[in-house]
């Protein structure tokens, strides 16, 4: 199977280095794509065959100077490049959908290098293998979100990316450096011999936490998410949230349940519980005040990445009180969830990036009642919604309910502290779900329902086949993962064990349990029962409906009837994003958000309208742009000081510090 | 090879010597003063690469030995003579740090050289260890007289002289490849050429060769 993979990313790179070539023929830009959307496949069948059959592990004939490039695949690698494959598939299918005409070679070549990257990432056996693929995948994503740079937003949104990006590989290089210690080999064989304790654990997960963390959305980290995913192409924005934050999490994973050991204690779970429940509610909180679609999903991705890390620091702390099957019960729920997530955040990117396609805005304001011009693309996106908004049967569903049980149980660690945060972690997940669910309804409910409310969104045309296929896989694969959650949960058993050392309890085929003679749910089985009350209720309106009905004119909640040079009919009368996101505003956004709302009232006798003016700010965004680049100047003030030294004073300079080297050598030495 | 044997004691002596005679540079005020150690200096590095080669029985060192005498003992202080009598700089007095503060410094430097290198080369043949103590010394105490001097044309003699000590390092180690001292000396005569040039351009523009006076025409165009 590691071969099969190798041979799956030597590819995708091949295809990178051909990019510019193939980028003058007309056809060149199917190629990339369509080899792309093949290696993903081949790549999520390696995964496949890699959870099902025993871990591999080779030495590259090439690397770094000191040694070979180790790679290996087991489980919990192997369930990331499901992961990988499936979201890759389905955007490169998109891209190849969505192509017309030559493709510039920015936007080509920098696509199968990111899908690359993450692949090298998920199969690295050593630290330089696996921030390598780190730095490729956030290098690529950068060119392709600073793609369009011509707009000052996607410039601004760029830098701060990869000001983020810088950022988090320089902690990961760290945090491999605190791990390795004097030794200094960065093999994960010679790391997992000596495991870190005491202060040490504390700040390699710390590190961890940053760099990792920062690429996965994890708050105060997640400010770069909202801005970069809607400067980038769709296709790219689906890779972004659906795999690239789950390469993040792997990361994490990785570090905290494979390298740093298993002896770790109770309280190494904490900051990743809090961390995800901040998360989880910020995210869920601003999707439902964000007005461009786009940048809502990016919120909803924060949401939904703080409640895998919820999962995963559960996992982390029931394993280190000796609750190993509650562990897995954790950890069962937080891969889950990155599965389902990874599908449905993809479908709905990719959906997103259709109506943009169709109606040409991202805007919720500008477009609606698409569900008559675009009927796939609207179909599609209602699995995706529902699936996010954690409705039964589909697959959100499952894996929330997994998550809730894990925390329901938290009590039975013994230590209070530790009880209290988890129940206030229950209650800020729980909010979060809630929080999703109305920003999904708000999502779908404005874009695809009532009237549209321009012209363009009117017009809005329905994709081709292939754009359409890469809509129905994934929103098939959601339902799919919805009715059968406890086939993903045995396949994902190899990398719980991984985990864990123990097995997530079993509850058949068709069913997931949260313990032996538990609380069990039956996806099937509620499907069964929806689909039955939906038919009763069709079938008895139908039975008592008078034979013989007229159609007349419905209610039209009030709409104005459309005059001839409106023939859409008024827009304003409908809902707009920001005035069904402002209870919430109000509620929650004042507090945690820092929103405000303010009138200007024109002066008493003028004829002029008054105006509502409301906004928030991202607490987290504010304080990055506020003293670091204060920061920043001050240091450059400093530094430009040093440009009035004379040439003696310079030498002068380079003097000191060797000579201060060579004391501080003497002084190491002699201790 | 240990204390007390004759390819020992002359190695020493003559890497001893280099390092005298970098004392010598950093106190001497006397520009012709000043070059004339500095070609003692070359002559010493010359007869202690020519004694390693005869020690280590490595001929190419002998290469090595003729090209830093022919350099460093006789060519660039005969150039160097040239440009003074040119600038008509014999009598100049130059102003350096003091000689007791000089000393104390260049005696400070030395020790904090043996201090890094001697237990940093644990292992290797004495004569290495000492060697390369002596080499770091000299290239310190190069750079020390490069910040301590105003005239042009003893910065450079201070740059030479720390090339001085990278040679003494390389021809101490058994098995340098030769490429790195031929190379190295052909870097040393392109910068005494290009620090001639410049010593002229400054003298010609501003009338003198106190590097200070450059600052104050900083950043300035054609």
């Amino acid at each position: 199977m590691l071969t099969l993979l190798l041979l799956a990313t030597g590819s995708l790179l091949a295809l990178a280095v051909a990019a510019p070539v193939l980028a003058r023929h007309e056809a060149g830009g199917r190629a990339v794509f369509g080899g792309c959307a093949a290696a993903s496949l081949l790549i999520a069948m390696g995964a496949i065959g890699g959870l099902l059959g025993s871990p591999e592990a080779a030495d590259l004939p090439f690397g770094p100077p000191w040694g070979p490039a180790r790679v290996a695949i087991d489980a919990l690698s192997a369930w990331f490049l499901l992961i990988l494959g499936l979201a890759g598939t389905a955007a490169s299918i998109f891209a190849l959908g969505s192509l017309h005409g030559p493709e510039a070679p920015r936007r080509l070549v920098p696509y199968p290098l990111f899908l690359a990257g993450m692949a090298v990432t998920l199969l690295a056996a050593d630290g330089f293998t696996l921030l390598l693929g780190f730095e490729a995948m956030s290098l690529a994503s950068w060119v392709l979100v600073a793609h369009d740079h011509e707009e000052e937003a996607n410039r601004r949104a760029a830098r701060i990316y990869l000001g983020f990006a810088g950022f988090g590989g320089l902690s990961l290089i760290l945090a491999f450096g605190m791990l390795a210690g004097g030794a200094g080999d960065v093999a994960f064989a010679a790391l997992r011999e000596a495991p870190p304790d005491g202060w040490r654990a504390a700040l390699v997960l710390a590190l961890v936490l940053a760099g990792a963390g920062s690429k996965a959305g994890l708050a105060p980290l997640h400010v770069w998410l909202p801005l970069a995913h809607p400067a980038a192409p769709s296709h790219v924005s689906a890779l972004m949230s659906g795999a690239m934050t789950k390469v993040a999490l792997y990361v994490l994973a990785r570090f905290a349940f494979d390298l740093m050991g298993t002896a770790q204690p109770l309280w190494l779970g904490a900051p990743l519980v809090a961390l995800g429940a901040a998360s989880a509610v910020i995210g869920a909180l601003r999707a439902n005040l964000e007005d461009d679609i786009k940048t809502l999903l990016a919120c909803s991705t924060i949401e939904n990445v703080g409640l895998i890390s919820i999962g995963l620091g559960l996992a982390l702390a029931f394993r280190g009180a000796d609750l190993p099957a509650l562990a897995a019960l954790a950890a069962g729920a937080a891969l889950l969830h990155a599965l389902n997530h990874a599908v449905f955040k993809t479908l709905l990117f990719l959906a997103a990036g259709e109506v943009l396609h169709g109606a040409l805005s991202r805007r919720i304001d500008r477009l609606g009642g698409l569900i008559h011009r675009m009927p796939v693309t609207a179909w599609a996106a209602l699995a995706g919604v529902a699936a996010a908004a954690s409705l039964p049967p589909l697959s959100g569903f499952a894996s929330e309910w997994l998550l809730l049980q894990a925390l329901l149980a938290s009590w039975r660690v013994g230590d209070l502290a530790f009880q209290m945060g988890a129940a206030a972690a229950t209650a800020l997940a729980a909010l979060a779900a809630a929080l999703a669910a109305a920003a999904m309804v708000r999502f779908w409910g404005l874009v695809f329902l009532g009237r549209p409310r321009t012209p363009r969104a009117a017009g809005a045309e329905e994709g081709g086949r292939l754009v359409q296929a890469a809509l129905i896989l994934p929103a098939g694969l959601t339902v799919l993962f919805g009715l059968l959650p406890g086939l993903m949960l045995d396949l994902a058993e190899p990398a719980l064990r991984l985990m864990t050392r123990a097995a997530a309890p079993r509850a058949g085929f068709v069913a997931i349990g949260a313990a032996e003679g538990g609380a069990r749910y039956w996806p099937l089985l509620v499907a069964l029962l929806l689909a039955a009350a939906i038919g009763a209720v069709v079938w008895a309106v139908r039975r008592r409906a008078p034979t013989g009905v007229a159609r007349g004119p419905i209610w039209d909640c009030g709409f104005i009837a459309a005059p001839h040079h409106l023939p859409f009919g008024d827009p304003s009368t409908q809902p707009t994003a920001s005035g069904f996101g402002q209870p919430l505003r109000r509620m929650l956004g004042t507090s945690l958000l820092v929103a405000r709302e303010g009138v200007t009232m024109p002066p008493p006798g003028a004829t002029g309208p008054a105006i509502l003016h409301s906004g928030f700010d991202d607490p987290a965004l504010v304080a990055l742009e506020g003293p670091v680049p204060r920061w920043r100047d001050a240091a450059a003030a400093q530094a430009e000081r040093l440009r009035d030294l004379s040439i003696r004073q310079c030498l002068g300079l380079t003097f000191g510090a060797v000579v201060l080297m060579l004391a501080l050598l003497a002084w190491l030495e002699a201790r | 090879m240990s204390f007390g044997q004759l390819g020992y004691d002359v190695a020493h002596l003559l890497g001893g010597g280099v390092l005298l005679l970098s004392f010598v540079l950093l106190y001497q005020r006397r520009i012709g003063a000043v070059i004339n150690a500095f070609a003692t200096q070359g002559t010493l590095l010359a007869l202690a690469a020519a004694w390693q080669a005869h020690a280590q029985g490595a001929p190419g060192l002998y290469l090595t030995a003729v090209l830093a005498f022919a350099a460093k003992g006789v060519l660039i202080p005969l150039a160097l003579h040239a440009i003074v009598r040119r600038l008509d700089l014999h009598r100049s007095v130059e102003t350096a740090l003091g000689v007791g503060l000089s000393m104390t410094a260049g005696v400070a430097l030395v020790g904090l050289s043996i201090l890094v290198v001697l237990p940093a080369t644990e292992g290797a043949r004495a004569l290495a260890r000492e060697d390369v103590a002596l080499a770091l010394s000299v290239v310190l105490l190069g750079m020390l007289m490069m910040i301590t001097r105003r005239n042009a044309i003893s910065q450079v003699i201070g740059l030479l002289s720390l090339e001085n000590g990278l040679i003494l390092a390389a021809i101490g180690v058994a098995g340098m490849p030769l490429v790195v001292e031929l190379s190295t000396a052909a870097l040393v005569l392109m910068v005494a050429v290009v620090a001639g040039v410049f010593a002229f351009q400054i003298r010609e523009r501003f009338d003198t060769l106190d590097t200070g006076s450059l600052e104050e025409h900083r950043g300035e165009g054609r």
